[in-house]
């Protein structure tokens, strides 16, 4: 191999690894601001995403049928109904379930890890064992060439786009809109900002929703990398904890920078070596920057 | 304004409070005076609703609120400062202020609070958990104020506070009550602050008020008494 392949290699390898780091993020950000606020710990996110996922589909498959016409221009409009349909479920999941858990840390894991079985086994009654796969509009198909031999894939381009906006979204209104004000302030201390006149009640289950929602948004990002199935959130589950845990579970800017290392770090060696020792270099290498800093990549400094 | 009756408020098997009475008027300030552990955070956090009601009902302007939850309580016109001020660390000096505003049509600061508390305005970047003790204070008071209440809850505003800042809280508190001609309940162990803010005094000993008596009428070496360990 001459240099300048290695070198497109690497690039090219490099911009898988953001496609993963789409995906991851939207997962971890959602994770973050439902553990941030009020400490649960969602086993059943993975099946959130999948709820997305499958949404996109479910649209792409009735777009096809009813309104071929329409099939360059749906996916846009699927995406808001992967978050709104993904965000009634989390309202209806945090309602039923989770509600009654709050003082329970470890129940709360129980039980959501019992939903994400629950759920993974609806998808597979309702929709079917096979994977499936949205017809994607050919815009979003094909690459880009940038260079001789250097090929940037358009759906990347297009995930990457998504997840700044929705990472843009949600820090822009956790820092400036009233909600995100009601976060925090949750999140610094529960029973004062209840004392402030806040309904923390209603907070958590917006909250936790909107990550719900979030995760939905992660699903339709997934489709156009991935084919779906009843399992496929699942597999993302375990490295979206990860993003939270190496990022420091307070910081989303952690959590912004830890999925951009840990997917580089999975995509870029993966292709040197082979998958499960990409696996094994990234969790080492987490596992001994945890050691040096336990608090996460960032944490707040402030005086308590 | 205020009247509190028969309340009492239990740590699992254990009462701390055994039925408390008392009522406050409007722009009427009253001290409930007593050592450590005699009950004066009991009483407050159940007045707010942190802590639940065995029994005893709380009303505040005719409206009983002592099966309601805190934020309810808030929207029906009790403000709190809480012993410790928690105030929000990570959050700015401004934000602190309007998690107060969540009943308020417009949610800006008003005016009137920063010129109450001017320091607050100089540091409305900063964050809160980066402020020394008297500027939380008056920080927390800030944040129960504009939540325009008809009853003001203080829980020992003076502890741990350097005196020439406590005699600026008393002159802000009085301020407020000319201002605002609200009601102001405070929990207090230092006998002249008490004096230079409160009307009334009580003292509570043992989760029972065992003491009352107008400010003009008040045998201070008798408090002491009760004060002294």
């Amino acid at each position: 191999m001459s240099f300048d392949e290695i070198y497109n290699i690497t690039l090219m390898q490099g911009f898988a690894g953001l496609s993963l780091f789409a995906v991851l993020l939207l997962m971890g950000l959602g994770l973050a601001i439902i553990f941030g606020q009020m400490g649960v710990i969602n086993m059943a996110h993975g099946e959130f995403m999948t709820i997305g996922a499958y949404t996109i589909f479910l649209l792409s498959t009735l777009t096809e049928s009813y309104a071929p016409g329409l099939m360059q221009a749906y996916f846009p409009f699927a995406i808001v109904c992967a978050f709104i349909v993904a965000f009634i479920f989390g309202w209806l999941a945090e309602w039923a379930l989770i509600r009654h858990l709050y003082k329970r840390p470890l129940d709360t894991l129980l039980a959501t890890w019992g939903l994400s079985l629950a759920m993974q086994q609806a998808f597979r009654t309702l929709i079917g064992p096979k994977e499936v796969s949205p017809t994607l509009p050919d815009w979003l198909m094909g690459s880009w060439e940038v260079t001789e031999g250097l090929d940037i894939p358009i759906n990347g381009m297009f995930v990457l786009a998504l997840t700044l906006l929705v990472t843009g979204g949600v820090l822009l209104a956790l820092y400036k809109s009233r909600w995100g004000l009601r976060v925090r302030a949750t999140v610094a201390n529960r029973a004062m900002a209840n004392a402030t006149g806040i309904n923390t009640t209603r907070t958590d289950r917006v909250t936790f929703a909107i990550g719900c929602g979030i995760a939905g948004v992660a699903g339709a990002a997934f489709t156009t990398i991935g084919s779906t199935g009843p399992t496929s959130g699942s597999l993302y589950i375990v490295d979206a904890f990860l993003v939270v845990t190496f990022g420091g579970a307070a910081s989303l800017w952690g959590t912004v920078v830890s999925a951009f290392g840990i997917a580089q770090t999975q995509s870029i060696s993966e292709f040197f070596l082979s998958g499960s020792m990409a696996k094994v270099l990234t969790l080492l290498l987490i596992v001994t920057i945890l050691m040096l800093r336990p608090q996460g990549l960032f944490a707040s400094k402030v005086r308590r | 304004m205020l009247k509190v009756s028969n309340l009492v408020v239990n740590y699992g098997q254990s009462e701390a409070l055994h039925g408390i009475s008392f009522a406050a008027q409007r722009n009427e300030a009253v001290a409930i005076m007593g050592r450590n552990g005699m009950g004066k955070t009991t009483l407050f956090k159940s007045l707010m609703g942190v802590l639940p009601l065995r029994s005893g009902s709380v009303e505040v302007d005719g409206v009983e609120v002592g099966k309601d939850e805190s934020y309810r309580r808030v929207a029906k016109g009790i403000a709190y400062v809480p012993q410790g001020r928690m105030i929000f660390p990570t959050l700015t000096v401004q934000e602190n202020i309007e998690t107060g505003l969540e009943n308020a049509r417009v949610k800006k600061v008003p005016e009137e609070i920063y010129a109450l508390f001017p320091v607050l305005w100089d540091m409305r970047r900063r964050k809160g958990g980066n402020l020394s003790g008297g500027q939380q204070q008056q920080l927390a008071i800030a944040r129960a104020l504009v939540t325009e209440p008809k009853v003001l809850l203080l829980d020992e505003p003076t502890e741990g506070i350097q005196p020439s800042i406590i005699k600026d809280i008393a002159k802000a508190l009085n301020e407020i009550r000319k201002i605002r001609q609200i009601t102001i309940v405070v929990s207090e162990q230092v006998l002249s602050f008490a004096m230079d803010v409160a009307d009334r005094l009580f003292v509570i000993e043992g989760g029972r008020l065992v003491h009352e008596s107008a400010r003009a009428d008040t045998d201070e070496a008798h408090i002491k008494q009760f004060l002294s360990v």
